[in-house]
């Protein structure tokens, strides 16, 4: 027989605030969430802290912290809440999966930063010359290229 | 405000440009909030049910394999909604099963399919490139405000 699904924490969204910086430390997130929290769910993690709770409360407390360190602080959605027995550690046991793609990007957060900061004060035409460099994307291997090197391979 | 989906759909750097200037980013965590937050049959881990690959069919044919039918299930209401749409070629770290990967491949068919503004990039090698990348999608974002 089917299970009925509960749903819970419905109407609230989650956000992750991500933070690199060598001025402030997830702690410092956290205290600063803490601070003006007013009941809203805060949980402190070793990159920042998630936020749980209504949208207007998420985005009061989430627009206050990206103030610390506007360069390097980082916020996206989360689907699942904090704790969530499907996806916590906690229950599961083991590495979490998921986190791949916050690991890499977390690599080259520096690179983002750095962009942040020298755009932060560019004029529009500064702005739009800097858009207009290259930023090549690899191009496709050409399909005479391949069948050339398959040729040659014989 | 856009909205303006991004590719990966898991992206932090690319979820944070968009909301931090403006505008409202579409990716995965908007799509699996909303089922799992709707009450219905258990179904873990994620609360897909039996009628999600179903759902996917209006974007992928009665033959392609249900792990793709069911992610488009996810994807697809957020591709017809989306208004604008940002998408790194080639993400290292978008690599999975192959259901993962050709839902990959059909979501980036069709958003350049779709007669949307987009922009194409990939990510920065290096601080130079970093600066690029944001003035990118910096001005594409700022674009976009002036055609709404």
């Amino acid at each position: 027989m089917k299970k009925p699904y509960v749903p819970e924490y419905v109407g609230t969204v989650t956000k992750y605030v991500f933070v690199d910086s060598p001025d402030t430390t997830p702690q410092d997130i956290a205290t600063a969430a803490y601070e003006i929290a007013q009941g809203v769910m805060i949980k402190e993690t070793c990159f920042g802290c998630q936020v749980t709770g209504s949208p207007e409360d998420v985005k009061r407390i989430v627009d206050h912290l990206r103030k610390l360190d506007p360069f390097r602080i980082f916020i996206k959605d989360r689907g699942f809440p904090p704790g969530d027995p499907r996806r916590c550690r906690a229950d599961l046991g083991g590495a979490r999966p998921g986190y791949l793609g916050h690991e890499f990007e977390m690599g080259l957060v520096r690179y983002f930063s750095y962009g942040l900061k020298e755009t932060d004060g560019m004029t529009p035409a500064a702005l739009k010359k800097a858009a207009a460099k290259d930023l090549p994307i690899e191009e496709q291997l050409d399909a005479n290229i391949l069948n050339q090197l398959i040729s040659e391979e014989k | 405000m856009a909205k303006v989906f991004i590719y990966p759909a898991t992206s932090l750097i690319l979820s944070d440009l968009v909301a931090r200037f403006g505008h409202e980013p579409l990716g995965s965590a908007i799509s699996i909030r909303e089922h799992i937050q709707t009450p219905g049959f258990d179904s873990p881990p994620i609360q897909m049910t039996s009628e999600d690959p179903q759902k996917g069919l209006k974007w992928a044919a009665v033959e392609v394999p249900s792990g793709i039918r069911g992610r488009m299930s996810l994807y697809g209401p957020l591709v017809e909604e989306a208004e604008a749409a940002i998408i790194i070629d080639e993400p290292d770290l978008a690599f999975g099963c192959m259901g993962c990967a050709r839902t990959n491949e059909l979501l980036a068919f069709m958003l350049r399919e779709k007669d949307i503004p987009r922009l194409e990039l990939r990510y920065p090698a290096n601080k130079e490139e970093g600066v690029t990348f944001v003035a990118k999608i910096k001005q594409f974002l700022k674009e976009l405000e002036v055609k709404k």
